[in-house]
């Protein structure tokens, strides 16, 4: 007698999660509109028209000097310690043009974090590091509550259970990939809502690239992310969007996966196929 | 090539060698606990240079007090604040102070406080000893500062500190050690210093009992000695020449000793 | 840029390696309808042996293909390309086949007396030659236009087969003594069918390699 089977339910794999993507129904965090950017008399950025929503991962591609790192920096007025500079143009965060005269830009700097290329843990303690931001900014008078927070940010880093033993040891013992989670984990602390990240990576091996990498995957459930890369590939596994910029004006924005099979301009092309830059 | 830098550096360190030796051999013979805590007596009755060691440790204490607060501070605006003309014209006139001869500075000390006061006090020789040392402490704090890397700077910025603190709080502290040393350097070179000395602490043959009046001190003391015709006296003038050095060398090593890297 | 010569030259050898494919998937099917069509069974035998190179040929492909992805990352133009020639060899390689399969059947039948029904098959035939030498052009300058023309006169293929299809049920019931040969030449035509419907395959991959459009199943 032949055995009644069910026939097994097939498992398909989910779909990419579009809905975050550009001109779809979620907020916009940054909106730039016009901007322009000069070193002195030379110009720096042209026109830069942008929108980025919430909770998602963009990247900013594009050969050395296109001005993508320039750009970042516009959006947390780390440019304004260069001097000489000038911006012209809007920048929306929220809403609000944090390049309006009386901003406050200490407080816009806490919203909007940043890591560097190269990792620059401060001479001090593991704790001390990552508290610095939560003492200056008088987050909390708690000294219990401090050591959570500083917990809690090196647990979103992912370097809690290596450091968890040593916190007052100093953050310069750590290895080059470490140190970089470390200043993750410092940015983190003070919960901001944008982190930018110029080229996290770049001075990383592989391995360290890839805890990197898996950490903002992680991370863009909360925080919406900024990266400049030079490395496609990581721009490509990691964005959720990504941006082209040449010689300081932005040629493209698109999905990430949109950018990487079929962009819309031949400049784009050429730069992603590697025929030139 | 290499034997030739060898050679250089034998010489070097053998002309040092030679010279510490010679004064120690010099100097050991007169040297006891008596003469490290017995003031200056007549010729022939022995007597030590206990007040010139306590006299120097004052003066060095009353021109630290002074000059590495106004040096550090002014090493901190050329190299964190100060910028344009105002800071290019401050960094010139510190690069010249530090090459005004000492005595200069003590003639000068001598004219403004001297005489306005009327008598010789530690007071005066600390002012003058700080006038030398605020250029040399202002010039290395500078550059300690400038060797702390921008990226520690853009890292505090980032998150959300002002100007102020992160020089307070994040690049003095991590040039604290370059700092530190510079500072004693400077302790060190003026703590060999005798022309200022000679117009403005005078010297004296007691033990200090306060600071406005003239004061004595190892250096001025060895040349009262070396120059007086007794051979007593010069014996004890080597064995104070010796104790000065000992007293350099010691702040050197300790320098070196207490800021080598822990961060 | 030595990175992206590298690339270009590879991507250059790939596509003449797979156009010569085609050429040898084309040569198959002509030379298997003329041993057909003009009863030569030499022909024929030389389609069947020859159809291991062209096998050789497709492995040859495959592997280029897998190399270029692993080692060269290929983006946007170049990865639609080197895609579209990884599924493009298989269905060459597949009509190249059913062309051999036409030649074995040539074969069989050039052993029994002659039918005179082959002519239709010659129509056909001469079709679906067309539409692959147009498929293969369109490839060859990414002519998404030319490629969709091609999808368009399968319907052509399609019903030349219907027709075919109940004439030669028609004789088969008609005349019992030649239903073997008749068979054999229905699914001929079944073959050049199948060809007519790997050619339209063909051409939604070089619309997708132009246009970066997916048109399967439209």
């Amino acid at each position: 007698m032949p055995v009644e089977t069910v026939a097994p339910k097939i498992e398909l794999p989910k779909k990419r999660d579009d809905s975050v993507l550009v001109q779809k129904s979620s907020t916009v965090k940054v909106s730039v509109h016009d901007l322009n950017f000069f070193y002195g008399r030379a110009q720096a950025l042209h026109n830069i028209s942008l929108e980025i929503p919430e909770r998602i991962v963009m990247a900013f591609i594009g050969p050395s000097g296109c001005g993508k790192s320039t750009f970042l920096r516009t959006l947390n007025r780390m440019n304004d310690v260069i001097p000489a500079t000038r911006v012209d143009g809007k920048v929306l965060i929220d809403d609000h043009d944090i390049y309006a005269p009386g901003t406050d830009v200490v407080e816009l700097r806490r919203k909007v974090g940043m890591v560097f290329q190269k990792s620059n843990p401060f001479p001090k303690s593991i704790f001390d590091n990552v508290a610095y931001g939560l003492r200056i900014n008088r987050i909390t008078n708690s000294s219990s509550e401090l050591a959570g927070r500083v917990e809690q940010a090196l647990k979103d880093a992912a370097l809690w259970s290596e450091v968890k033993d040593r916190l007052k040891s100093s953050a310069l013992s750590l290895s080059g990939g470490q140190q970089q989670r470390l200043c993750i984990a410092r940015a983190l602390a003070i919960r901001p809502e944008v982190l930018l990240m110029d080229e996290p990576a770049s001075a990383l091996d592989p391995i360290a690239t890839s805890k990197i990498e898996e950490l903002i995957f992680d991370l863009k459930k909360q925080y919406t992310i900024v990266i400049v890369t030079h490395n496609m590939q990581q721009a490509a596994r990691v964005s959720d969007t990504t941006a082209f910029f040449l010689l300081g004006k932005l040629i493209e924005v698109n999905t990430t996966e949109k950018m990487f099979t079929a962009p819309n301009e031949k400049l784009t092309e050429d730069y992603i196929t590697g025929r030139f830059g | 090539m290499t034997a030739l830098t060898a050679l250089c550096t034998l010489l070097a360190v053998g002309a040092l060698l030679i010279i510490l030796s010679y004064i120690a051999w010099q100097g050991i013979g007169s040297l006891n606990l008596q003469f490290l805590i017995d003031r200056p007596r007549p010729v022939g009755e022995g007597g030590g240079i206990g007040n010139a060691i306590l006299g120097s440790l004052v003066l060095l204490a009353i021109s630290s007090v002074i000059g590495l607060p106004l040096g550090i501070s002014v090493g901190v605006y050329l190299s964190e604040v100060g910028t344009g003309r105002f800071a290019g014209a401050v960094r010139f006139m510190v690069d010249t102070l530090t090459g005004i001869p000492s005595i200069v500075t003590g003639v000068f000390v001598y004219a403004v406080l001297v005489l306005p006061m009327k008598h010789f006090s530690a007071f005066a020789g600390g002012v003058a000893l700080a006038l030398i040392m605020i250029p040399i402490v202002a010039r290395t704090t500078e550059e300690m500062l400038k060797l702390v890397p921008h990226s520690l700077r853009e890292g505090a910025l980032a998150l959300g500190a002002p100007q102020w603190r992160v020089t307070l709080g994040v690049i003095i502290p991590a040039a604290a050690p370059g700092i530190a040393t510079g500072a004693m350097l400077a302790i060190a070179r003026i703590s060999g210093e005798t022309a200022p000395l000679l117009f403005t602490a005078f010297g004296s043959r007691f033990f200090p009992s306060s600071l406005n009046e003239p004061i004595a001190s190892l250096t001025v003391q060895i040349y009262n000695y070396a120059i007086s015709p007794y051979d007593e006296w010069h014996a004890q003038a080597w064995a104070a020449t010796l104790v000065l050095m000992v007293l350099v060398l010691g702040i050197n090593i300790s320098v070196r000793f207490v800021t080598r890297k822990r961060f | 840029m030595d990175l992206h010569r590298h690339l270009d030259d590879e991507l250059s050898s790939l596509r003449d390696r797979v156009l010569l494919l085609g050429g040898e998937a084309e040569q198959a099917l002509d030379r298997a309808m003329y041993a057909l069509s003009e009863r030569d069974s030499d022909v024929a035998r030389q389609v069947l042996d020859h159809d291991d190179q062209v096998d050789q040929l497709e492995v040859e492909i495959d592997r280029q293909c897998i190399d270029i992805i692993a080692l060269r990352q290929p983006a946007a133009r170049d990865l639609r390309f080197v895609i579209s020639v990884a599924k493009m060899a298989p269905v060459l390689e597949r009509i190249a086949d059913h062309a051999c399969n036409i030649a074995r059947a040539a074969l069989d039948l050039n052993n029994e007396p002659e039918l005179k029904s082959a002519m239709d098959l010659n129509q056909m035939s001469e079709h679906a030659l067309g539409m692959l030498r147009a498929a293969l052009d369109a490839f060859t300058s990414s002519d998404a236009i030319a490629a969709r023309q091609v999808i368009k006169s399968d319907t052509e293929i399609n019903d030349l087969y219907n027709h075919t299809f109940h004439r030669l049920i028609e004789l088969m019931v008609t005349e019992p003594a030649t239903a073997t040969r008749d068979a054999r030449l229905l699914f001929v035509a079944k073959h050049l069918e199948r060809i007519g419907d790997y050619v339209t395959d063909i051409c939604e991959l070089t619309v997708y390699m132009a246009e970066a459009a997916f048109i399967k199943h439209t």
